[in-house]
């Protein structure tokens, strides 16, 4: 068995990309994947994903979840907690294509689900949080298994090689949809395994991110106290959470949230460039959210449902570059990435360091 | 010798270049390979697309033009020669340069010079035609980078902390108003036509390769950023 995240420690960048049509035209995969592997250099094969949203519009009332399990004892373990819970609309494994640089891979299934009605109200909760409860509980209580995609109409497909190399494996080409995300993994402290690759995902919110979080025992320490586990020892994944924290349970929208993790330094908040209002407001959440200010070097591109958000650490350590083009927008580590597959981009420019794109489909 | 670069990987590309006997080298349709002309001495090579990071890294006295954007960390620990951009580039431009000089025509991005340095006959420049990110010139410690605002009259072109760490050298900002939040070990004083002497002759060169009217630029108010001599960091590790 492949050491997991923890076990080891290997010294080391990553790469990430992403695009979204407004007008909400479905895109083909392969687009995608080509963009990423133009920044192959940033990765080492230790691990490659994707995340694709308006993939599933026959199912797109369900919640699609794409589970790894390491046995037949695991999926059958959770298949009867599925049973218990949900309606299972449709089950399969995700088709795959043998790949000469893929090797080692889990059982890779994907169930299209209904929370059942009876057992929804009984819990009390809504139907999001429900769902929410029902993954943390599989990857924290089933050994083996791994819920790692658990969205509506939009799904996750990650391994650990090239990103190149998994979008084949995954058949990438054969979906399509409005807004995808990639990643070209270079683990710096950790080795790559399947789960560890991004990106990481709760219901309908991904994260690809290229950094290291030196917040990410405090982050920790707090998400956890609101029930979610940290169970990939990975930094990354504590920012998922921290999205769908003070995103789905907190009501704050994406722009305050980059106010709260990419909190301006406090003599900058003093400096006099924002108004009174404002300075109240960054000072308020840097108090109320001291522990979610994540320090280090980061540049991350989050997907939710109907767009795409792309964010610097506030010192920007990592680059990030974006470009706009008609109704499209490309966010990505380097410009060659986003020239790959629109050479003729209208805008390019770099955001600054803590200042958020947030790109949403026009019908939202 | 013209190279088509297209799906040619990093390697083998540099390979090409540093192999050419040509004086003179056109590469086309580049897309994010890494590390071209890195180390090379005595050739021109002119690049056409977007090259990858660390292009010119440890240039050693060749010329390198870019007709597009470039990406970070151009002209890295270069030690002569020229790297001419016409479009933009990334964070870390001539990121511990040592001598030679970096000319972009459009805007640059964080941490513009960090730790460049000079040293007797060494002397590293960089001009930016446009404006810059965060951090310019932080830790430096020699040489000239020079900012022009073309285009961003009317506002500061250099953003936060600009100057961080500054020991040595001296940063030149075309602009109306000096930047604000600068570090207690930087002086920022308008420069006079007797400091302007300091960067005349590079701006004119600078002028020549982008169609820039020189006298107009240099007409304008500077600020002169250099190291304030009664820095709290002088003695820091040893008198100097």
């Amino acid at each position: 068995m492949l050491e997991k995240e923890g076990q080891i420690r290997i010294p080391s960048g990553c790469a990430i990309s992403g695009f979204i049509s407004r007008d909400g035209k479905r895109i083909g995969g392969d687009k995608i994947v080509k963009s990423i592997s133009y920044m192959h250099d940033r990765s080492n094969g230790l691990g490659g994903g994707f995340a694709g949203y308006g993939i599933y519009p026959e199912y797109k009332e369900q919640y699609a979840f794409h589970i790894f399990y390491n046995s037949n004892d695991a999926r059958v373990e959770t298949e009867r907690f599925l049973d218990r819970h949900f309606d299972v609309v449709n089950l399969s494994r995700i088709p795959t294509k043998k790949h000469p640089n893929i090797t080692n891979e889990p059982l890779i299934w994907r169930y299209f689900l209904t929370p059942l009605p009876t057992k929804l109200a009984s819990s009390q909760l809504d139907e999001r949080e429900f769902v929410a409860q029902c993954v943390i509980n599989i990857n924290d209580r089933i050994d083996g298994s791994y819920v790692f995609s658990s969205g509506k109409n939009m799904g996750v497909f990650k391994a650990v090689g090239y990103p190149e190399d998994v979008g084949e494996f995954y058949r990438l080409d054969e979906y399509a949809g409005y807004a995808w995300t990639a990643h070209g993994r270079y683990p710096t402290n950790t080795p790559g395994w399947w789960g560890g690759a991004h990106p990481f995902a709760l219901l309908d919110y991904t994260i690809v991110h290229n950094g290291e979080i030196s917040s990410y025992d405090a982050n920790r320490r707090y998400i956890e106290m609101y029930g979610y586990k940290c169970n990939l020892l990975t930094d990354t994944e504590v920012i998922t959470y921290i999205f769908d924290f003070l995103n789905r349970k907190q009501n704050l929208s994406l722009e305050d949230i980059a106010k709260i993790i990419a909190a301006p330094f406090w003599t900058e908040i003093e400096s006099g460039k924002y108004s009174e209002t404002e300075k109240k407001k960054l000072k308020y959440f840097r108090n109320v959210f001291s522990s979610l200010l994540v320090t280090g070097p980061f540049s991350i591109i989050l997907g939710f449902d109907g767009g795409l958000m792309a964010l610097n650490d506030r010192l920007k350590l990592r680059s990030m570059v974006a470009a706009e083009k008609d109704d499209m927008v490309y966010l990505a580590s380097e410009e060659c990435a986003i020239r790959a597959i629109c050479p003729d981009a209208d805008r390019v420019w770099s955001p600054r360091g803590g200042e958020p794109i947030i790109v949403t489909l026009n019908d939202k | 010798m013209v190279i088509n670069a297209e799906d040619i990987g990093y390697y083998d590309l540099n390979k090409e270049i540093v192999g050419s006997d040509d004086a003179e080298i056109k590469v086309e349709n580049v897309l994010g390979q890494r590390y071209i002309g890195c180390g090379t001495s005595a050739k021109t090579i002119t690049v056409e697309g977007v090259p990858g990071n660390a292009l010119g890294a440890y240039l050693d006295g060749s010329t390198i033009i870019v007709h597009g954007n470039a990406q970070d960390a151009i002209g890295d620990t270069m030690n002569d020669g020229e790297i001419i951009v016409h479009g933009n580039c990334g964070d870390t431009t001539g990121y511990a340069m040592r001598s030679g000089k970096i000319f972009v025509k459009g805007n640059a991005g964080y941490r513009v010079g960090i730790h460049m340095k000079e040293y007797k006959e060494l002397y590293p420049k960089i001009i930016i035609g446009g404006k810059v990110g965060d951090f310019l010139g932080e830790y430096q410690a020699g040489g000239i980078i020079v900012v022009l605002g073309i285009g961003y009259e009317g506002s500061v072109p250099v953003g936060s902390f600009c100057g961080t760490g500054m020991h040595g050298g001296y940063i030149f900002i075309r602009s109306d108003q000096p930047p604000s939040g600068l570090p207690v070990q930087v002086c920022c004083e308008t420069a006079t036509d007797e400091d302007k002497k300091i960067i005349k002759k590079y701006v004119e060169e600078f002028c020549d390769c982008f169609g820039y009217s020189a006298k107009d630029l240099l007409s304008s108010r500077f600020y002169m950023l250099t190291p304030n001599t009664a820095s709290p960091y002088r003695q820091l590790y040893t008198e100097n």
